[in-house]
C-alpha cells in the first residue's frame, strides 16, 4: 500500500472508531445516569463508585452466601444483584431493591469487606467518632407517602416501626388524638434520616399494596436548607453557617434600577 | 480425537471457568470467583482484566492495591507467556463466535462478507484507545457497558437479564455480516490483549519442508492474516500479534508443519530449532 492509501486508511479506520465510540458512550452515559439505584453498604458517592466499581460480583457473592441468609417461603431472599441488561441499573453494577430483598444489615459487612477497588469502603460507613458499623451505612433514606399510610387514615399499623433494625431511632411513633372519632389515637411513623440507613425492611413490611414508605438514594430524597437558614436556637446548627458568605446579594430587574427611580417615575399621575 | 485435542482442551478451560464463577455465586466456592473484570484465585490472589483497569485509569478512579497487583499478574502472564491466548481459551465470547464461524463453514459461507475484511482489521486498535479516551467523558470505563465478554459472564454467575441478546446480536454479525466480526475486527479487549502478548514465549511455528500448501489451517484460523506471510513462504514462528494461539491450524494440518513453540528472546536465535512440543 503506498503512502497516500495507507494515510487514507488510517483516517477512515480513526474516523470509524470515533463513531463508534461515540455511539457507545452515548450509550453508558444515558445508561449510567440511574438516581434511583440503592447500592451496598459504604458504597462511594455515585459518581465516584461509578469510576471505581469493576463490576467483579464479589459483593454480591458475598451476600448471597453469608450467614444469615433469610428465607421466605422455603425460598433464599436475594438482597444484592448483579445489573443485567434490562434491568434499568448501571450494567454490571451491585444493586438491590427493597420491596423484595431489603438488606439484612450484617454486622460483618461481608459484601463490603470483599470489595477489592474500594468502591465499598468502611470510611463511608462511619459515625463521627470513626467508629465502623453498619448501622452508620448511608443507603438510602426512608420516605413515607402520607396519603396511602393507613397509621395517617388512623388505622393501627406501625408494621414498619417495628421492622426498623434502628428502631426506636430512625422510626419513631408519634401519638396524636384522631379528632373524627374524638376517642382513638393516630400512631404516626416518623422517620430521623440522621438513623435511618436506607436498608428497607420497613418498605419490605409495609402492608400497603405498594408500599408506603420507600427508600430512596440520600441524594434524592434529601433536601438541603442552605446557609441562609440557620436554626437559631441550635449551637451546632450555627457552627455549620460559621464560614457562610455574607456578600450575597439578589438583583432583580426592579432592584437593579435605583430604588428613588421607582418612586418618582414608577407611577404615573394622569 | 488428536485432530481435536486443543478444541476440547479449551472448551475445557472456558466452561471450566465459567462453571467456577456459576459455583462461587451459588454455591459460595473459593476456587475462582467474581468475573472476568476481576476475579480472587483460592480467596486470595486478585486477577484483573488490564482493559477495565486501565479505563479506570482513565476515568479518574482512584486504583486500589489489589487491582495493581491483580493487573500485574494477568499482564506478565500473558506477556511472558500466554500471547493472546486469553481469547481462545478463556473467553467466553469465543463460543459463540466459533459457533458463527463453523455455521458460515459448513453452509460454505465464508468469504459472503459485507464489509472489506482487510481493511477493517485494523478498526480494533482504533477502538481501544478511543474507548480508553471516552472514559473520561463518560466519567466510568466506557467500554464495559457494552463488554459482552462482562454480559455473558455475569449472565451465567449472576443472573442474565436481557444479556442473550448481546449475544444473539454478535452471532448475527459474525455469521450473516463479517466472517470473525466482533473478535477479529471489533473486540478492544482481543486488541489490547494482541498488544499484551506480543511478545510472548508459546507461539506457533511452521516448518515450511514440511507443508504442502493445502490451505486447510488458513481456512480454519480466525485470524488468518497472520498465517498469509508465512505459511508456505518459510519456516518460522507465526509473529503476526493477533494470533490467538488457539491450536486450531495444528490440529487440522495433515502434514505436521505447524507445532506449539517456545521462541527465543535472544537475537540472532530466532530462526534456528528450538521446539520442545
Amino acid at each position: 500500500m503506498d503512502r497516500r492509501g495507507f494515510l487514507t486508511n488510517m483516517i477512515q479506520l480513526s474516523a470509524a472508531a470515533v463513531a463508534t465510540a461515540g455511539v457507545a458512550s452515548a450509550f453508558a452515559i444515558e445508561n449510567k445516569d440511574k438516581p434511583l439505584t440503592l447500592r451496598p453498604p459504604g458504597a462511594l458517592e455515585e459518581d465516584d463508585f461509578l469510576k471505581t466499581c469493576i463490576r467483579c460480583g464479589l459483593c454480591v457473592d458475598a451476600c448471597k452466601n453469608r450467614d444469615n441468609i433469610f428465607k421466605e417461603d422455603g425460598k433464599k431472599v436475594i438482597t444484592l444483584k448483579l445489573a443485567a441488561p434490562g434491568d434499568n441499573v448501571p450494567l454490571g453494577t451491585p444493586y438491590f431493591e427493597a420491596r423484595t430483598g431489603p438488606c439484612y444489615m450484617c454486622e460483618e459487612m461481608p459484601c463490603l469487606y470483599a470489595c477489592p477497588t474500594g468502591a465499598l469502603t468502611p470510611n463511608e460507613c462511619k459515625n463521627d467518632k470513626g467508629k465502623v458499623a453498619i448501622d452508620y451505612a448511608k443507603m438510602g433514606v426512608a420516605v413515607i407517602d402520607p396519603s396511602s399510610c393507613i397509621a395517617y387514615w388512623g388505622l393501627q399499623c406501625t408494621a414498619c416501626y417495628r421492622a426498623c433494625p434502628e428502631m426506636d431511632k430512625a422510626i419513631t411513633i408519634d401519638w396524636k388524638q384522631n379528632k373524627r372519632t374524638g376517642k382513638h389515637a393516630y400512631r404516626i411513623p416518623i422517620v430521623h434520616e440522621d438513623a435511618c440507613t436506607g436498608c428497607g425492611m420497613c418498605e419490605e413490611a409495609c402492608v400497603t399494596e405498594k408500599a408506603a414508605i420507600k427508600i430512596f438514594p440520600r441524594e434524592v430524597a434529601l433536601g438541603k436548607a442552605g446557609d441562609r437558614y440557620v436554626k437559631g436556637w441550635d449551637k451546632k446548627d450555627q457552627q455549620r453557617v460559621k464560614n457562610a458568605s455574607t456578600n450575597t446579594k439578589t438583583v432583580t430587574p426592579v432592584s437593579a434600577e435605583n430604588p428613588l427611580q421607582n418612586l418618582n417615575e414608577g407611577v404615573s399621575w394622569q | 480425537m488428536s485432530k481435536y485435542k486443543y478444541l476440547i482442551l479449551r472448551r475445557l478451560t472456558q466452561f471450566t471457568i465459567l462453571f467456577l464463577y456459576f459455583g462461587a455465586n451459588v454455591w459460595g466456592w473459593k476456587i475462582l470467583a467474581g468475573n472476568l473484570s476481576f476475579s480472587l484465585l483460592f480467596n486470595k490472589i486478585p486477577l484483573a482484566d488490564p482493559y477495565a483497569v486501565f479505563q479506570m485509569v482513565f476515568a479518574g478512579a482512584v486504583i486500589s492495591t489489589d487491582l495493581i497487583i491483580g493487573t500485574l499478574i494477568i499482564l506478565l502472564f500473558y506477556a511472558i507467556i500466554g500471547g493472546r491466548a486469553y481469547c481462545s481459551w478463556v473467553c467466553p465470547v469465543n463460543l459463540v463466535t466459533d459457533l458463527a464461524s463453523f455455521v458460515r463453514r459448513i453452509t460454505n459461507h465464508q468469504k459472503d462478507n459485507l464489509i472489506n475484511v482487510v481493511k477493517f482489521r485494523k478498526f480494533r486498535y482504533g477502538f481501544l484507545v478511543a474507548m480508553l479516551l471516552a472514559s473520561i467523558f463518560v466519567g466510568a470505563a466506557a467500554y464495559e457497558f457494552i463488554n459482552p465478554i462482562g454480559v455473558f459472564t455475569r449472565a451465567v454467575a449472576f443472573s442474565v437479564g436481557f444479556g442473550w441478546m448481546w449475544l444473539v446480536i454478535i452471532f448475527i454479525f459474525d455469521a450473516f455480516v463479517l466472517k470473525n466480526g466482533w473478535c477479529g475486527h471489533i473486540c478492544p479487549v482481543g486488541a489490547m490483549y494482541s498488544l499484551i502478548g506480543s511478545k510472548s514465549l508459546i507461539k506457533v511455528k511452521h516448518d515450511k519442508e514440511a507443508c504442502t500448501n493445502c490451505g486447510e489451517c488458513l481456512n480454519v484460523c480466525p485470524e488468518n492474516q497472520v498465517l498469509t506471510p508465512v505459511i508456505g513462504k518459510k519456516s518460522d514462528f507465526i509473529k503476526g500479534i493477533e494470533c490467538t494461539n488457539c491450536g486450531r491450524c495444528i490440529e487440522v494440518c495433515n502434514d505436521n508443519a505447524l507445532k506449539f513453540s517456545i521462541r527465543s528472546f535472544i537475537k540472532g536465535e530466532k530462526n534456528e530449532e528450538n521446539s520442545n512440543t
